[in-house]
């Protein structure tokens, strides 16, 4: 089965036909139509239109398609959930998760349309954004809550104004809940998303930020910009050489079994199964980016 | 669905149209503004009266401003619109409520 990548999630604002007709083009592995904070308050009920229609008529490929809904207790999350479940077409992305009761409610709705408009149960996918201090400590069990959940988010800025602090370059206050969101997702089998680094022309600081994340071991980020895109591909997708030895780790694996060797050893050090399960993931990753094609690497 | 007020939806950017909605009495009358009017402006008088017809709305006098909108936009700005001037919730799936 092909592999979901989510280096990368490209927020388009949900009211923004421009933005919307053009999103597909930048090379975002995942795009997050926006229906919250990026939608004024008496553009809501026309933004929910324009991405029901974007949805179900614009050409989308085979790229993942992410809604942010607005919360169900804001009272207009539930309008969402059954414009964007219509169209079969997406992951809801549900905002400031605080509580399982919260990704629970939300998966209720979703089963009750999904039976009205006679769609497969179960067919669509969610992901939570924890966002405060509770859903941090509540990560685990919002990351376990529900099956249709493919991966949970850090929404940074609403969590460091909740702990009374801000966001600072290295981003030391953004520690414990980073690590308990990635602990949560594997715990879970699902993905970890990153929060938005927002100065979009800080690119030395962004790629600061994502080297960060992804010796964390998250699977991706939340973006506002496309020209963030480049950078952030560029740090996930495996070198020539993380890629070679990744391939020689396998070779090694299978001349063993081919002698019926035990004991495998590469280069003079023994290559155990955490070794051969990170170089597994090198190669998957390597393909799914395009640099590995049959067995070869082609991007110099 | 039937319109008790006027009701306007989208904006004059690029790749938006602006749609005004007011009742009528004379079945659906379009007044167009577009700057692809030319090669395109039957097409988007045809798509804004068959999602009207959608939504059951047989008189209606429309001013759309077009900015190079595609038809999906055309269509959600129409029901946006639509539901605006009819003061009724969209009900997903099955029509207007």
């Amino acid at each position: 089965m092909k592999q979901q990548l989510r280096r990368t999630m490209l927020y388009v604002p949900g009211n923004n036909p421009g933005m919307i007709k053009d999103a597909g083009i930048y090379g975002a592995d995942c795009v997050m139509f926006d229906l919250e904070d990026s939608v004024s308050l008496n553009e809501k009920d026309a933004a929910r239109f324009l991405v029901y229609e974007a949805l179900t008529s614009l050409d989308l490929g085979d790229k993942e398609h992410l809604v942010r809904i607005n919360s169900l207790e804001s009272g207009l999350g539930l309008a969402d959930l059954e414009a964007i479940v219509h169209t079969g077409k997406a992951v809801i992305r549900l905002p400031k998760t605080e509580t399982p009761q919260d990704v629970l409610e939300c998966e209720a709705q979703i089963a009750r349309i999904e039976e009205a408009a006679g769609l497969p149960m179960g067919s669509t996918k969610m992901m939570a954004a924890v966002e405060s201090a509770a859903g941090v400590l509540n990560a685990r069990e919002i990351a376990l809550a529900s099956p249709r959940l493919i991966g949970i988010a850090i929404g940074a800025e609403d969590y460091v104004t909740d702990l009374k602090t801000t966001r600072s370059e290295d981003g030391v206050e953004l520690l414990f809940a980073r690590s308990a969101i990635l602990l949560a997702a594997r715990v879970a089998g699902i993905d970890a998303i990153d929060t938005v680094y927002s100065d979009v022309n800080n690119e030395e600081g962004l790629r600061k930020e994502v080297q960060l994340i992804r010796q964390l071991g998250f699977d991706g980020k939340s973006i506002i910009n496309p020209r963030q895109i480049g950078v952030i591909h560029e740090i996930y997708t495996p070198t020539k050489k993380d890629i070679d030895h990744a391939l020689a780790v396998l070779d090694a694996i299978q001349e063993a079994e081919r002698k019926g060797s035990g004991v495998i050893s590469l280069n003079g050090k023994m290559v155990d199964r955490p070794i051969v399960l990170r170089a597994q993931r090198v190669i998957s990753l390597a393909k799914e980016s395009g640099v590995l094609k049959e067995g070869v690497y082609a991007q110099d | 669905m039937e319109l008790k007020k006027a009701g306007i939806s989208g904006t004059l950017e690029s790749s938006d149209v602006m749609i005004t909605l007011e009742p009528g009495n004379g079945g659906i009358e379009i007044e167009l503004t577009s700057s692809v009017e030319k090669q395109f402006g039957d097409a988007i008088r045809k798509e804004i009266t068959s999602t009207l017809t959608s939504l059951g709305v047989t008189n209606a006098r429309v001013t759309a401003v077009d900015k190079g909108a595609l038809d999906c936009v055309i269509r959600a700005r129409v029901k946006a619109a639509a539901c605006r001037a009819a003061e009724v919730e969209y009900a997903w799936g099955g029509g207007s409520q």
